[in-house]
């Protein structure tokens, strides 16, 4: 009796936390990005060194215990530099994700919800977005605003809402015709409570996918406008930068542009495979 | 079908109409006056005036705008502020390098693409299928300049089995076309995987099995074709970004295409020059994507029976 009634009490979400569980390479993703927010915030306690402080006797001294990774054209410390660089891609990941989520929710609602006009123009706006190829956008965005950590949430914010509107005004053209929705509307609950107290809920589930999924793109996208001198402005710590300027050393210290990269690729790789556990765990299509 | 095709059509011709608003409006907001950083310090304001109105910068935007649509309609980009020569000659020339660097990454993804994307499926959850699906997400999480990069040391310096700088023959693109292809390989490989399982559930491939056809058969003739419908949304998607990825591409391997003219442009704030090449990709772009929903529509008749597009 006890027993039965325990199952039926089981939410939603806690279903979906026992399926990320089971899930152990996602669970060790989890244990990877948690890693990298402790490392983001604790960067100043982890090292000794000051990231932008050059010391022109210590240039490219290769790996040692003193600097792990070795240092580079000014003689700062290389793993300090990823430790504080782990700061921007964090905070640009996270930061312009939520932004997009934001937009993406509020176009795609206003889309599926009111339909008609409305969606041919919000339609059409989404189509326009993403016949533009994303990165040549984010550059021009960065080209007009010039370098800086505010400017990059922006531009990232601001361009990468497309995926995440499409895909709120797929769910909420579904939900809308559903018997609570429909009973709402006929009970006269205004459009704006609806669209928060009923279908903001029911859409959570694909805006934390939406958020994983996106803040890796973003990560990536804020390393190659860096790579490219449009992201933040020296002498500031970031990965796409350090590659960039490892690149003319590649002859001799080659070792300099291996740690960035991989850097990047850790972080990235554990928040994708976070972000398709996370899927799987979520969506009840893919609940087996 | 044909109602379809028109629809289409418009809807593309206004998107491209939305896009030459934006990057124009856009780049007329840009800080730093274009004519004063052509001339540098030392001109006197009556010059920078003078220039001005010669290259039509002193009338309202919206006039610039109508000027620069209407030149652009007929092939007319406008001329680039620092090298003296017309927009158009510049994007075509550089083109051929982009062309050829797109084209060869992207023969690579594909083919690299659906092959690991078949074997991953045929061998589902079994050692081949996930080292193969391992290798994909390391190559969508793997950002291409770095690729670019660590080819360039170990292929190029250590091994010298390849040239890291240039574009004079075949040789030079084999390096730059494997840093762009991989994330894209990678990218169709997962869709044509998880496409694939999604069809083997289906009945008719029951059938298929129950009718004792040879497995090859099964898969290319049954599960392949079928599957193929979302691998062409990726794909084609994928050719628009492997246009722009080629940006960063061409700048660590020295090729003068496209990415590299766009990048130096932009460090030089050569605003024709950026503007008639951020349209001239983004056109691309759009009849990429035309072509895409075109070719979508033939593959399934759902599509162009019940009027809906790639986006819904």
């Amino acid at each position: 009796m006890s027993k039965s009634k325990k199952i039926n009490s089981q939410s939603y979400y806690r279903v979906s936390l026992a399926i990320l569980k089971k899930n152990r390479l996602a669970m060790f993703c989890l244990g990877i990005v948690i890693a990298l927010v402790l490392i983001a915030v604790f960067a100043p306690w982890l090292t000794p060194y000051d990231p932008n402080l050059n010391d022109v006797r210590n240039r490219f001294k290769g790996p040692s215990w003193e600097h792990p990774f070795g240092t580079d054209e000014y003689g700062r410390d290389i793993l300090t530099r990823i430790f504080y660089g782990c700061r921007i891609s964090l905070s640009v990941g996270i930061v312009s994700q939520l932004l997009a989520s934001l937009l993406g929710y509020f176009i795609g609602v206003f889309a599926g919800y009111y339909g008609g006009r409305v969606d041919s123009v919000l339609s059409f706006l989404i189509q326009v977005f993403s016949s533009f190829p994303f990165l040549l956008f984010a550059i021009a965005v960065m080209f007009i605003l010039g370098p800086g950590l505010m400017n990059l949430y922006i531009a990232l914010g601001l361009l990468g809402w497309t995926s995440t509107a499409r895909l709120i005004r797929g769910e909420v053209m579904r939900l809308k015709n559903s018997e609570y929705i429909q009973a709402c509307i006929v009970g006269g609950g205004s459009g704006w409570r609806i669209i928060m107290k009923h279908l903001l809920p029911n859409c959570v589930p694909t805006l934390i996918i939406t958020i994983t999924m996106g803040i890796p793109r973003a990560i990536l996208s804020e390393a190659s406008l860096s790579f490219l001198g449009l992201g933040v402005s020296p002498p500031t710590a970031s990965w796409g930068a350090m590659i960039s300027h490892a690149q003319p050393y590649i002859r001799k210290f080659a070792y300099y542009s291996l740690f960035p990269g991989f850097a990047i690729i850790i972080c990235v790789l554990a928040f994708n495979i976070l972000g398709d556990g996370l899927r799987d765990a979520l969506d009840p299509k893919l609940r087996s | 079908m044909v109602n379809f095709l028109v629809r289409r059509v418009l809807q593309a011709l206004g998107v491209i109409l939305a896009i030459s608003l934006i990057t124009f409006f856009i780049l007329n907001i840009v800080p730093g006056d274009p004519v004063q950083i052509m001339l540098g310090d030392l001109a006197t304001p009556e010059t920078v005036a003078q220039v001005r109105a010669q290259m039509g910068l002193d009338k309202p935007v919206w006039l610039q705008y109508l000027n620069w649509a209407g030149n652009m309609l007929r092939g007319d980009f406008g001329s680039s502020y620092f090298q003296h020569r017309p927009v158009m000659e510049l994007l075509l020339v550089s083109f051929g390098y982009t062309i050829r660097l797109a084209s060869f990454s992207y023969l690579l993804a594909v083919t690299i693409g659906l092959a690991f994307g078949i074997l991953a499926a045929v061998f589902h959850n079994k050692w081949v299928d996930k080292v193969l699906m391992v290798l994909a997400v390391g190559g969508i999480s793997a950002p291409n300049f770095w690729v670019a990069i660590i080819l360039q040391i170990v292929f190029g310096l250590t091994l010298k089995w390849f040239p890291i700088s240039g574009a004079k023959d075949f040789s030079y693109y084999v390096l730059p076309a494997i840093a762009l292809g991989t994330r894209y390989a990678a990218s169709i490989a997962r869709i044509t995987r998880n496409s694939m399982l999604e069809v083997s559930k289906q009945d008719y491939m029951r059938t298929a099995e129950a009718k004792g056809l040879r497995d090859w058969l099964i898969v290319m003739r049954h599960a392949f074709r079928n599957a193929l419908i979302p691998v062409i949304t990726v794909a084609g998607t994928d050719l628009g970004n492997i246009l722009t990825g080629s940006m960063l591409i061409e700048s660590v391997f020295q090729i003068s295409g496209i990415g590299k003219l766009m990048v130096d442009a932009i460090g030089q704030r050569d605003l024709p020059l950026v503007q008639g090449g951020v349209m001239y990709i983004a056109f691309i772009c759009v009849v990429i994507y035309l072509i895409v929903d075109i070719l979508y529509a033939v593959v399934d008749p759902r599509i162009r029976l019940g009027g809906g597009t790639r986006s819904e």
